[in-house]
């Protein structure tokens, strides 16, 4: 293993309660973006994005179809390299202070430390106990009680371990939407990932599904980095400390939410979240 | 009450009753193109299928226990004597007609006809095993080169040639084939005529059949599930071997049943390649090496057919032969493709997604 995944494994778990630290603006920095350009094929889907995420914050991406905040979230675990055509012009994303883009990084490892959650909630046609399982199983895990505390732990993590703990033996795809969903989310938690970008996680559930996700994206980040891909302005408001709002590939204005939906210093911004177009 | 009506309704409304137009008559005549079209497939191989029944179950099935004609399932072709001896008309196999003549002491006077007795055991096991293997073989290439075709591949014109002549071998004749495996196997590598290139060369015939529909159906499988676990740190392989391939296999299983039928049933690869015409070993007998197993031709079910309908002098006592092993033939490949189809249904059960 490389140097550099080295250093990704060995991020300090800093538990900021057990230090008695309240969360404040003084959070580190986890995820640094400087000048990124990226391309898909000629056509330039990022110019020039420059952002901070900090550590155990929910960060949400706002902004109409087509913006780039799908693409950046999916720079941060190197999804795109399944992309053909896709490619990076210029700058850098550095998470933990490792640039991710450096060669010498395993994209395995790094997808480790940054779970994602996809748009279309995507379990496998697996029972319940296999899908939280799986990304320990294909690391060789197999000592059944490391499975089994994995496996309640994360459903109870992901809100989800009373409604199906008397059924883990049923195929994945059983579940409603919501809780399809929150299996992936669990899923995502057995890996023990720092990070965990959710693309859209909630476009295809209805309110009350919405509400459970949103509920359960509170209580995940006291222990996890979140950021959070939406469409709907209202989520961002109700789940993220801070708000990026993007338009046409670039990054226009980010703030802590509440000063961007209240008071947004980009008259773009303003002309977004007011409804006026997008 | 629908007439009575209809003379009080107006003539708007009997309208909707309709009228024959010529476009009706038209639809009714294609319609009825279709029917006799689809009635005359059937009829084609229901006359196909009684006719080998009737006459090849005469030949499987006896009307004294057991029932069933163990000899010709059990047996080596043998030639058969007719004979007549104190007053009385016999037909025997070969070997059975030597342990006669000892028996009487006399020497009989008989009339012979090749290949009309005994049975077709060795080539129930030939085509058995020339099956099995090709199949073993075209499915470890066809999913290989479709793993790499649907999830490693760029596109571009490289992929293009390669789809191009896959889709060009599908439509060689099946003589160029068993020509080809002659020249390469049997001649350049000098594997003889020997189970090893008759597998060759079968497996190379259906090899397009299986490689497109195993590609099909792995591009079937979610782009979802492979981001899944791709996303949970798995590697690309890692993502193929447990979220596509098991998902993929009962599309890739359909697709190996039909080839399964044309490797059992076809003559002109393994005429040059693998089948003997007779011989007396079973393939695991008299073997000094277990590699010798894989380099000696067998008998198979189809050449059979050929030679016994081709080779010799055509009577009666060789028809029955004939449409026995047809009948053998057909339930043989009829037996493994039920076997393929149940293993598919378990497996979609399995993985259902």
């Amino acid at each position: 293993m490389s140097l550099v995944t080295d250093k990704i494994i060995s991020k300090p778990k800093i538990e900021t309660r057990d230090l008695g630290l309240e969360m404040t603006e003084n959070n580190r920095s986890l995820i640094e973006i400087s000048n990124f350009d990226f391309f898909y094929g000629e056509k330039q889907a990022l110019f020039d994005v420059s952002m901070d995420i900090k550590e155990r914050e929910v960060t949400a991406f706002i902004g109409p179809s087509g913006c780039g905040k799908s693409t950046l979230l999916r720079c941060i675990n190197r999804m795109n390299d399944l992309i053909e055509v896709a490619r990076i012009g210029s700058g850098k994303i550095t998470v933990n202070g490792v640039d991710i883009y450096d060669d010498r990084v395993d994209t395995i490892e790094l997808r480790k430390r940054v779970g994602m959650v996809f748009q279309k909630s995507n379990p496998f046609p697996k029972s319940i106990y296999e899908n939280v399982v799986y990304g320990l199983r294909i690391q060789g895990i197999t000592r059944k009680s490391k499975l089994d505390e994995a496996v309640e732990r994360c459903l109870k993590g992901a809100a989800l371990w009373e409604e199906v703990k008397d059924r883990l033996d049923t195929s994945g795809l059983s579940l409603s939407g919501g809780q399809q969903q929150r299996l992936c989310i669990a899923r995502a938690l057995a890996v023990e990932p720092d990070i965990l970008l959710m693309d859209e996680p909630c476009s295809a559930l209805d309110p009350v599904a919405t509400a459970k996700v949103e509920e359960l994206i509170h209580t995940l980040k006291d222990r996890y980095t979140i950021v959070i891909v939406t469409h709907n302005m209202q989520q961002a408001a109700r789940v993220s400390d801070r708000t990026a709002f993007f338009y046409l590939g670039k990054l226009i204005e980010m703030n802590a939410t509440d000063q961007i939906f209240m008071s947004p210093d980009r008259e773009q911004t303003e002309a977004y979240i007011s409804g006026r177009f997008g | 009450m629908a007439t009575k009506n209809m003379e009080t309704l107006s003539p708007e409304a009997l309208a909707l009753y309709g009228t024959p137009t010529k476009a009706k008559l038209i639809e009714q005549l294609v319609f009825w193109g279709f029917r006799v079209g689809t009635y005359f497939v059937l009829a084609c191989a229901a006359s196909i299928f009684i006719d080998i029944f009737y006459k090849g179950g005469q030949t499987v099935f006896q009307s004294e226990y057991p029932f069933i004609n163990v000899e010709f399932l059990t047996g080596s072709p043998q030639t058969l004597h007719v004979f007549e001896f104190e007053g009385a008309s016999y037909e025997m196999s070969d070997s059975a007609f030597r342990v006669f003549k000892e028996e009487a002491g006399v020497s009989i006077v008989s009339d012979t006809y090749a290949y009309s007795g005994g049975g077709i055991w060795p080539c129930i096991v030939g085509t058995l095993l020339l099956v099995i293997g090709s199949m073993v073989i075209a499915l470890t290439l066809g999913v290989l080169s479709a793993i790499f075709l649907s999830e490693y591949s760029r596109p571009g014109r490289v992929l293009n040639a390669v789809r191009l002549s896959i889709l060009n071998l599908a439509g060689v004749p099946s003589i160029v084939f068993g020509i080809f495996g002659m020249g390469l196997f049997v001649l350049a590598f000098g594997w003889n005529v020997s189970l090893i290139a008759g597998w060759f060369t079968l497996a190379f015939m259906v090899l397009p059949i299986v490689i497109s529909a195993s590609e099909e159906s792995m591009r079937a499988i979610p782009q979802g599930l492979r981001d899944g676990s791709l996303a949970l740190g798995a590697s690309k392989w890692t993502a193929i071997r447990t979220n596509v391939l098991p998902y993929a296999m009962p599309g890739i299983l359909t697709s190996s049943i039909i080839g399964v039928g044309r490797v059992a049933g076809e003559t002109a690869p393994i005429m040059f390649t693998a089948a003997y015409a007779l011989r007396d070993h079973l393939p695991w007998q008299g073997l000094e090496h277990w590699y010798d197993f894989f380099f000696q031709g067998v008998m198979a079910l189809p050449y059979h057919i050929y030679v016994v309908s081709m080779k010799i002098p055509q009577n009666e006592y060789t028809s029955r032969m004939q449409y026995g092993t047809a009948f053998v033939f057909l339930f043989i490949v009829a037996g493994i493709t039920l076997v393929s189809i149940l293993l598919r249904i378990r497996m979609r059960k399995k993985y259902r997604w």
